[in-house]
Parts: C-alpha cells; structure tokens; sequence
C-alpha cells in the first residue's frame, strides 16, 4: 500500500468531501474533516521523509505509464508543499464553524466541510500532479470550491466579492487552459517532464512562447500578483474568517509553485531568464507589490483588508525570490512560503476570534483589547512581528534569504528594498499595537475559549519555533530549490 | 363575469397526456446512451443529464412539490455524493487488489480486458448518476427560488 501514498494523499480529501454529504450531522461531520486533515498530514510528512532518502517519486495512474497516462510526481518541492498545505488544514479544520464568523444556516453546515475538503483535495492534486492538464482540473476544483466558500461570509458583499474573483478566476483559469493547449499542440504531450525533454528544440516558436506567456499570466492572476491582484483584497475580507485563513494561508502558495515549476521544470531557467530576461519584467513588479501593497494596508480600517494587503506585499517577497533564480534566492522564497503560511493563517484566526468576540472586524474596534483578549492580542503582535521580520521570528529567517539572495546576484538596491519595504510593515503593525494597547477598550468582552485561541497559537507558535528552529524549514526549502534548479548538493 | 385563471400546465389534456408518453421514453434513452456508451457515442455524462431531463419535464408539467415528493432534496445531494464515491471506489478497489488507483485491469481474475471493461462500466455509472443528481439539484436550486 506504501508506493500508492501520493495517489492516497489526493483521493483522500477528493472522496471524503462526498461522505461529508452522506454524514450530515454537523459533529460527525466536523470530526471525520479533521480525521481527514490531520491523516493527509501524516501522509504528507511520509512522502517528504521518502523523498529526502530515496529521491523522487513517480505514480502512474491507473498503470498507465508516463508520458502517456497521467504522473503523479513528487520532488522535494511538491513534498515541501504538500507539508505545508496539509499542515494548515489540519489546523484550520478542526475549528469548524466557530471561527468562520458568520452563521451557516442549520442543516447546510456539511456542504461547508465538503467545499473545505474538496479545496483541499484541489490544492493537494496540484501540487502532486505531473501532467499539466491535471492541474488545470485541479485549478477549477479548487477555485470552484473557494468561490462558494468565500460566498458564505456574513454579509451580502461576499456575494460581489467571491463573483468578482470568479471572473478573474475564470480568466486565470482559462489562460492556463489556452497555455496548456498551445504547448500541446506543438509537443503533442501534457506530461511535464516530457515537456522538458521536447521543448528546447522547439523554444523559438511563436506558440511555445504565446502558451508560455498565458501559462504565466493565468498564474499570476491565481497567485494575486501585483498589478493582477484586485480581486484579493475584497476575497480575504468578506470571506468567512476561517476560510480566509486557510485560503491566504495555502491558495497562494500553491499558485507560486505552479509558476515556479513551468519556469523552472518545463521552460528550464536558462530560457526563461537569460533568453526571455523575464526578472525584469517580475522584479519590479515584485518591487511595486511590496511597496504598494505594504503602503495600502497602512492606510486600511478593516484588519481583514489590511492583512490581505499584506499578502500582497508577501507575494512580491516570493516573487522576488523567483526572480533570483539562484539556490539562496529560491530558498528564500520557497522558506517564506512556509513562513508566510503559518504567520498570516495564524492572523487571519486570530482576526476571527476578534471577530467572534466584537462582531467586527475595524481596526477601531479592537481599541483596548490588549487588555480584555491578552492571549489573541498577543498571537497578534507576535505575528506583526514576524510580517515585519524581526529577528527570532520565521519572516526573519525568509527575508534574510532574501536579502542574501539579492546580494549574491549583485541586486544591492534590491536588498535595501526589501528593508526599507519591511519598515513600512512596521506601521501597519504599530497601528494594531497602538490600538490593541493603549487604546480604552470599547467592548466589555472576554477572552475567547481555548479551542479558538489554540489554533492560533499553534501557527503563530510556529513562527516562533521556525524563527530558532530551521533544519526543517530552511532545509526543506533548499532541498527544493536545488531540486527545481537541477543542482546537485 | 369573472376572468377565468390561466390553466396550469398540467390541467392542459395536451401536455399532461405528451409528457406522460414522452419521459418513460426520455428516461429508456438515458439508459440505453449510459450502457452502450462503450460501444456507440455516449457515456455518463450525456446519459446523466437525458435522465435528469427527463425528471425535469415532470416537474415543468405537474409541479416542482410532485417532482419533490418522488424525488426529495436529500435523495438528489446523496446521489450526487454517491456517484463520486462510485467512481472513487473503484479506484480505491483497484488499489485494494494490488494495482494502480484506477487500474482496471486488476479488477477482473481472469482476463484484464474484461477488468477493464467492468471499471468503465461502475465508473462511467457513477458519473451518470452524479451529472443526473447535478442537474436536478441545480434544478431544484433555481425552481424553488423565492419560495421557503
């Protein structure tokens, strides 16, 4: 049963999602969800331990072998990834309904575990799969079951928002599609590393590059990057709050892995960056994104809205380590992903446990609160911490990455940017602070029971622990990087 | 003199008496394009909505609460969920018996074609039924707006 594990990880969220319509009593259901999560972690772990050892792992489905049947292929990328999407949902899922601040009506709860679980079977099949119409499959299961759950939040704005990101959704999706189809025609076959072998002969082809170009926008706009980030902001803030989490916390990350496996597996850097010279289309955008990103969530009221901002900000921080295209760059990049997963899943919950105390989610109206929720408040300093990169925290470890990376590549002004962006994440985290602390409380509240606070403290604990601790973190995401690159350690 | 109210479909002799002939046809034909998918044109997919097709002309003619108590909400979401697990299960069942997910050939002892055979049968029955259940949910989810 052990070689089927990378098929087992997909199928088993993919066809736990319909049980969850058979259970339908909402306990039951949320039970098996997080029975289901924390079992994809155990066998997401598996698969990175087995990959370290024995190198990468190839699945044929239904015996039919590759280049023709399709691959499930796992290198120590997609094993990275798979540990870091599982570990979230694991967090995030047991929870269930308390934290998604909106009241799903009685009786229709399952259908919002099914949507999570098909989610993440969604995320978890493209980042395994090695065919690249596979994961156009995977993009609509995924994208579909997260427009209907941030459709769920509590007022009727998250009707516009998730419609607004369904149209941008569907354009992403289907440039994918036209992408994917152009590379077809020309190499008659869909398997990525087959693609590998045959597209260097063919790179001077007006639709190599055409399927090239809308492979890359279409992942651009999944991954929010800036300029194609609008429908970011209005998803993260209108979507239920556990939803936000766990979208912000692994829906983008699993976008910058599909970038950075058809720019470095499929396309192979040499042609991508030294013939295309593409960093100097992604590296101001990268630049822009930082700074616009960090300036617009200082000037935010809504702290869903500012941490979605902030998002976009992190986004440029990867894309930049994209751009890098070098072990210390990638790394960084690859290591934030973890990072920045654990540091914004863990504020988005505790935005929710906010929320489910206050009723809102203003940055006014967490004036005081330092006092009345310590536990929350300080998850969500920590955070803050860790979003500005102080050292002992995970963004510290990622941005030093970065910085180094930038260095290596003789990008000087580039590692200034990336500390004087991270000054300006210090006024938007001293906003939260100066409200929270030395604001007068305005709600007579509470702090929230354990089993809210605790899934926030588990992620922004993990901040603190990878802040010291990186053999794993930083380990994992060099083994990607040289897996991606080619290199051999 | 008082406006008579407009009929209601089912009170029309015509259309009562056309669909009743009409869905035990349309329904045979869903049935006949799901299980000589694999020898003609068809399959589930098309099979599942000329079924549902024909559930949904019961319900244009005599009223969505008729369709409902033939077919109520929960049976179509458990249909819907118990197509994928048809397909599902197969695939897992193939793994259960030493091949690949979806590796049909394993499913038969005796001879791999058959296997394979059989595979795409269950597999292709558990589309059917989820497009069908699909298409009624859907259905029902835009026949019922406005009402509670």
């Amino acid at each position: 049963m052990s070689e089927h594990l990378s098929a087992l990880i997909v199928v088993l969220p993919l066809l736990a999602a319909p049980v969850c319509l058979l259970l339908r009593q909402p306990t039951l259901v949320r039970i098996w969800t997080s029975l289901v999560a924390w079992t994809c972690l155990i066998l997401a772990w598996t698969l990175l331990g087995r990959v370290e050892t024995g190198g990468t792992i190839s699945y044929s489905m239904g015996g039919w072998d590759p280049p023709l049947g399709i691959e499930y292929r796992l290198d120590a990328l997609n094993a990275y990834l798979l540990v870091i999407v599982t570990a979230i949902a694991s967090v995030v899922f047991p929870s269930g309904t308390i934290l998604t601040g909106t009241s799903l009506p009685e009786g229709r709860q399952h259908l919002y575990f099914a949507a999570l679980l098909l989610c993440l079977a969604g995320l978890l099949g493209i980042s395994s799969t090695g065919d690249l119409f596979n994961v156009f499959v995977f993009v609509e299961i995924t994208s579909l079951s997260s427009y209907t759950l941030i459709s769920l939040g509590k007022d009727r704005r998250a009707l516009t928002a998730a419609f607004s990101y369904l149209v941008m959704g569907t354009i992403g999706g289907t440039f994918l599609l036209l992408g994917i189809g152009f590379l077809y025609q020309v190499t008659g076959t869909l398997n990525m590393q087959d693609l590998a072998v045959r597209l260097p002969d063919l790179l001077q082809s007006r639709t190599v590059l055409a399927g090239f170009a809308f492979l890359m926008v279409g992942g651009s706009i999944k991954l929010a990057v800036f300029p194609l980030h609008q429908w970011l902001p209005n998803a993260y803030t209108h979507a239920p709050s556990a939803v936000s989490a766990f979208i912000a916390a692994t829906a983008t990350k699993v976008s910058y892995y599909l970038l950075a496996r058809v720019i470095f597996t499929i396309f192979g850097a040499a042609f991508v960056f030294d013939a295309l010279h593409l960093h100097w289309l992604l590296l101001p955008l990268a630049l822009m994104a930082m700074f616009a990103g960090s300036l617009a969530a200082v000037f935010q009221t809504d702290l869903k809205r500012l941490l979605a901002y902030s998002s976009i900000a992190q986004i440029g921080y990867m894309i930049l380590g994209l751009c890098m295209a070098s072990e210390a760059g990638l790394t960084g990049g690859i290591v934030h992903l973890f990072n920045h997963a654990l540091m914004k899943g863990g504020l988005f919950l505790a935005v929710a446990s906010i929320v489910m105390r206050t009723g809102s989610s203003s940055v006014a109206g967490i004036s005081g609160l330092g006092r009345k929720m310590p536990i929350t408040m300080a998850a969500m300093v920590v955070g803050g911490l860790s979003l500005i990169g102080v050292p002992g925290t995970a963004g510290f470890v990622s941005k030093w990455y970065l910085v180094v990376g930038a260095l290596e590549r003789g990008w000087h002004f580039v590692g200034i940017l990336i500390l004087l962006s991270s000054l300006i994440a210090v006024v938007y985290v001293w906003r939260l602070v100066e409200a929270a602390y030395f604001g007068e409380p305005e709600h007579e509240v509470c702090d929230v029971p354990w089993n809210c606070w605790l899934p926030t403290w588990i992620l922004i604990g993990g901040t603190l622990v990878f802040g010291f601790w990186t053999e794993v973190t930083v380990g994992g995401a060099a083994a990607a990087a040289r897996a991606i690159l080619g290199v051999t350690p | 003199m008082s406006v008579k109210p407009p009929m209601r479909m089912r009170e029309k002799v015509l259309l009562r008496v056309a669909s009743q002939v009409f869905i035990p046809l349309i329904l045979l034909f869903g049935l006949y394009v799901q299980f000589h998918g694999d020898f003609g044109p068809g399959g589930g997919f098309q099979a599942g909505v000329i079924f549902a097709a024909g559930f949904v002309l019961f319900g244009l003619i005599f009223g969505l609460e008729a369709l409902q108590r033939v077919v109520p909400l929960s049976v179509v979401e458990s249909c819907v969920a118990l197509g994928l697990l048809i397909y599902g299960g197969v695939g897992v069942s193939c793994l259960l018996r030493g091949g690949q997910f979806l590796d049909y050939g394993v499913l038969d002892h005796h001879s791999s074609m058959h296997g394979q055979h059989l595979g795409i049968l269950i597999i292709e029955l558990g589309v059917g039924l989820t497009v069908a259940a699909t298409m009624l949910a859907i259905f029902y989810a835009m026949a019922g707006r406005g009402r509670t």
